[in-house]
């Protein structure tokens, strides 16, 4: 008898299958609390914080100074930042769908290029053009002869300032998700619109717009997420908010504790906005008029009107991308002696390794969880994925701040056994390490690789599976055979997604990077506040570079969406084709 | 007096051309169809009457007045025009009721609600009023859309496709229900549809379309029975081309045997014709001298559709009550109730 039909084979091979079933049961939830760990402890401090009457004297004092001008500050960020993305993304969004002008095809992709572009970069590039010395002031100056303080000239770095750079950076995010929803839109709901008796633009305002406004809202509020967890940015332009105030708390004044409690302030705005979020992307399920066949004819503008919406939308790729990306280019080229520097390729080395090593492990993650949830779809298990996601909608300093304080708790434990047990101190090995860092870029960009893995793993049917199955593969070669093709490209996605976000990230880095240890971000944020602005440029050319890969791949995807619905569907088909062949 | 009148009118894209030289005219209160495989150009057709395409030549008229022509093109608002899309295209961000009188909204708001509750009843949805589309079934939906189109009482209304993505059963009562309605309405309506049952539910006239000509516009009966195409005779229903050939007392040879009609064309002594042979010009009767025996045969509920082969191998159908059975193999006679004659040149294969 072959051993694989004995009897006693079978029963050890089911017990087996049961066991591994039962771990990928268990390890889901399992990692689902590990992940949330952060923000558990966020809110656990919170209410520490609130029964222990030290902390509540704190508490107090903070709400007395700062946090209403945090509040204050915060909410004057998000109403500008919220409007401006609103008007900007989907007035784009709107010209590029529905009408027809020279360059609109260059400009459909070129809107998303200000997503390249880390907030405080720009930051950077426009104080640096708008300064005293800078090419506009020059400019100014040359022309109306005046001297310094004779002209009234806008301070860039200023609550106003960091509503214009965060708005133009964040826009895509409303483009992005509004174009989708009106390429999505049937043209029959509009055409619908004209039967009943509106003119061109009256139906944009009366079906158009509001047909897509639960996609406005949910691009809006992706935006206000990037802002609320904005540091750089904002510290740079000396805007106290809750980012700022979290870090001046941890650093400035060594009350963890406070951190902690600002930054579960800031957790609970951030879950009014992951709710609101949430409410219209459901909506937006039913906002679909059925299956929508082909997209609307596009409106052909005369030579005056295209050229005023050539220019409405390609002001803010201007401001939003070109203008920056210049200066940057210019500040590198000056600063040839940065390039030739072997600690800045050092620097590159760091980001680049710590990128890839936080890529992989966030798509193993995001395998093991997506596998998780499709073999077994409980209820349990589909929530703990949702809840392992939430990183994305948290600021990278609340996570630090979540991160930090259990892992040097434990370290201190681990050094206290050790010193007991073999007499050596292995130093902080969790949170003095890059343990820690890769730790918060898992809890901050699962919800990236989690979603990607996840639409991938959709277009895998379970019918594929058992297809595999009756012509005779076993589970291991359906996973190689069939699975692995054909999530290759989503894995890789994810992938690079993550890397890039990782080589963007600011606060979180700067709170948990070891001792000593640097990357391009934070090279680039310490030259800048240092005043060093050019100097900041080579390390800062390199993340945008890096960023405009997502952005590539963006475009691509967006491109073959319009394709596929553009296709003709008017090639004539043959006539033995449609009819039944008739016997004579 | 025709309300709607279309001549010699061209629609395209670029060089692309998808309605090549159309005419015909649709009276006050009729219903028309336009019928024909997907992709013939029914919907551009309708695009274009409802003002959403150009012409590139001819015109269309609506009421004794010029809509479209390569020089003028109304705007669909400006046409007076209701239009039941393929997918029914309600506004999910309005309830039914919203819906239906967004085409009157200059109204006061009791006349409106009159007319949203009258509505409402015709089509059988009192209630549904404070509803949301995505709420409501397809064949709901279905109906709202209809309402909705027919609100601001249109001289014409156009249903492209509007029963193909409900289920069969459905299909059929709606398209009857619909009828009546637009009838009590007395609207003038033209439909598109790939569907020929629904078309005979429907249409007074109904025209057939291919490749952007229209091969014939006439009675849904007219269709059937006078197919002045072979692609006509293809489209609608069943049938077989038996080959003939004309002799000199007009009559055609066949090897059905000589069949003689009004239509067999003067002067034209042994030339070659496709004769149209529908199952129901022939019945099963076995003491009938013409034998065929059965090749195939299909249950259709009530009736078998048969398959039968004649001596010299030529096949035809013919149907029979289904409790009538006959073997695969059988012979049987065949009795001939061919009253008209329809030829076509034989081998015609061209459009």
């Amino acid at each position: 008898m072959a051993p694989e039909t004995s009897s006693s084979y079978r029963f050890h091979q089911s017990l087996r299958q049961r066991a591994l079933s039962r771990l990928r049961a268990w390890s889901v939830p399992a990692v689902a609390v590990l992940i949330c760990l952060p923000l558990l402890v966020i809110v656990a401090g919170f209410f520490i914080g609130l029964f222990s009457p030290e902390q509540r004297d704190t508490l107090a004092h903070l709400g007395r100074y700062v946090i209403s001008e945090y509040v204050r500050h915060t909410i004057i960020l998000m109403v500008g930042v919220g409007l401006l993305v609103a008007i900007l993304g989907v007035t784009t969004a709107w010209l590029t769908t529905a009408c027809n002008f020279p360059g609109v095809r260059w400009l459909r992709w070129a809107l998303l290029l200000p997503l390249a572009m880390p907030a405080y970069i720009t930051a950077y590039t426009y104080s640096g053009m708008l300064s005293f010395e800078g090419p506009v002031q020059l400019v100014v100056r040359s022309l109306t002869g005046l001297q310094f303080g004779e002209y009234y000239f806008p301070e860039i770095r200023s609550l106003a300032g960091a509503i214009f750079i965060l708005s133009f950076v964040l826009f895509p995010y409303v483009y992005l998700i509004t174009r989708a929803a009106f390429i999505e839109q049937s043209r029959a709901a509009i055409e619908a619109g004209r039967t009943l008796g509106l003119g061109p633009w009256q139906s944009f305002f009366r079906v158009g717009l509001p047909m897509a406004r639960p996609a406005i809202a949910t691009g809006v509020t992706l935006a206000l997420m990037e802002t609320l967890a904005d540091y750089g940015t904002v510290h740079f332009f000396g805007v106290t908010t809750f980012t700022t105030g979290i870090f001046r708390t941890w650093y400035g004044m060594g009350d963890p504790i406070g951190a902690l409690q600002l930054a579960s302030i800031l957790l609970s705005a951030v879950v009014v906005l992951m709710l609101v979020e949430r409410i219209s992307r459901r909506q937006s399920k039913y906002h679909h008029a059925g299956r929508s066949q082909q997209p609307a004819r596009p409106l052909q503008l005369s030579r005056s009107k295209a050229w005023l919406a050539f220019s409405w939308c390609f002001v803010p790729v201007l401001v939003g991308f070109l203008l920056p990306a210049l200066q940057l280019l210019f500040w590198s080229a000056d600063q040839l002696h940065v390039w030739l520097d072997p600690s800045f390729w050092n620097l590159v080395k760091n980001s680049l390794v710590l990128a890839t090593v936080a890529a992989i492990i966030t798509v193993i993650v995001a395998l093991w969880l997506c596998y998780g949830k499709r073999r077994t779809p409980t209820k349990l298990i589909r929530s703990s994925v949702g809840f392992a996601s939430l990183g994305y909608a948290i600021p990278g300093v609340v996570i630090a701040v979540g991160v930090m304080l259990p892992l040097a708790w434990l370290d201190h434990r681990i050094i206290n056994v050790s010193e007991a047990l073999f007499g050596i101190n292995p130093g902080l090995l969790l949170s003095g390490t890059i343990f820690a860092l890769l730790f918060a870029y898992l809890v901050r960009f699962l919800s990236i690789s989690v979603q990607t893995v996840d639409s991938g793993l959709a277009q895998i049917r379970t019918a594929m599976d058992e297809s595999g199955r009756i012509l005779g593969l076993t589970s291991r070669q359906i996973l190689s055979r069939i699975h692995f093709p054909l999530l290759r490209t989503s894995l890789i996605t994810a992938g690079i997604l993550v890397f890039v976000d990782v080589l963007k990230e600011l606060p979180a880095t700067l709170i948990l990077r070891p001792f000593n240890f640097n990357t391009l971000a934070v090279r680039a944020y310490e030259m800048a506040g240092d005043e060093r602005l050019a100097e900041a440029g080579p390390a800062a050319l390199m993340i945008v570079i890096a960023g405009l890969i997502p952005v590539i791949l963006l475009s691509k995807a967006m491109s073959a969406r319009q394709q596929a619905m553009h296709e003709p569907v008017m090639a004539a088909p043959k006539a033995e084709e449609i009819y039944e062949p008739v016997k004579a | 007096m025709s309300l709607l009148k279309l001549d010699q009118i061209d629609v395209g894209f670029g060089n692309q051309v998808i309605v090549d030289d159309v005419s015909f005219s649709l009276d006050a209160g009729d219903i028309g169809c336009l019928l024909g495989p997907s992709g013939c150009g029914k919907t551009t057709l309708l695009r274009a009457i409802a003002g959403f395409e150009p012409v590139l030549r001819g015109s269309i008229e609506l009421g004794q007045r010029l809509v479209s022509s390569p020089a003028q093109l109304v705007p669909p608002e400006k046409r007076g025009i209701g239009m039941v899309f393929q997918d029914f295209a309600l506004f999910p961000h309005l309830t039914v009721a919203e819906n239906i009188s967004f085409g009157i909204r200059q109204q006061t708001s009791s006349e409106q609600r009159k007319r949203v509750n009258q509505l409402l009843e015709h089509v059988g949805l009192e209630g549904y009023g404070p509803r949301y589309p995505h709420q409501l079934s397809g064949g709901q939906q279905q109906r709202i859309a209809l309402a909705r189109a027919l609100a601001p009482r249109p001289r014409l209304l156009l249903l492209d496709e509007p029963f193909s993505s409900l289920d069969a059963e459905l299909r059929e009562s709606l398209a009857t229900e619909v009828r009546a309605l637009l009838k009590k309405e007395e609207i003038t309506a033209l439909l598109v549809t790939h569907d020929q049952q629904e078309a005979f539910a429907m249409a007074d006239k109904a025209g057939v379309m291919y490749h952007g000509r229209m091969l014939q516009w006439d009675t849904p009966y007219g269709l059937y029975h006078r197919p002045a195409h072979h692609l006509v005779a293809d489209f609608i229903g069943h049938g077989v081309l038996l080959r003939g050939a004309v002799t000199h007392d007009q009559r055609v040879q066949t090897p059905l045997g000589l069949l003689h009609g009004d239509h067999v064309p003067n002067n034209s002594e042994g030339e070659a014709v496709d004769v149209l042979v529908r199952p129901d010009d022939i019945v099963i009767d076995d003491d009938s001298e013409r034998r065929a025996k059965i090749v195939a045969k299909g249950f259709r509920g009530a009736h078998y559709l048969y398959t039968v082969a004649l001596e010299d191998g030529s096949q035809l159908l013919c149907m029979a009550p289904s409790h009538h059975q006959y073997e695969l193999g059988h012979e049987v006679g065949l009795k001939l109730n061919l009253d008209h004659l329809v030829l076509f040149p034989a081998g015609y294969c061209d459009t």
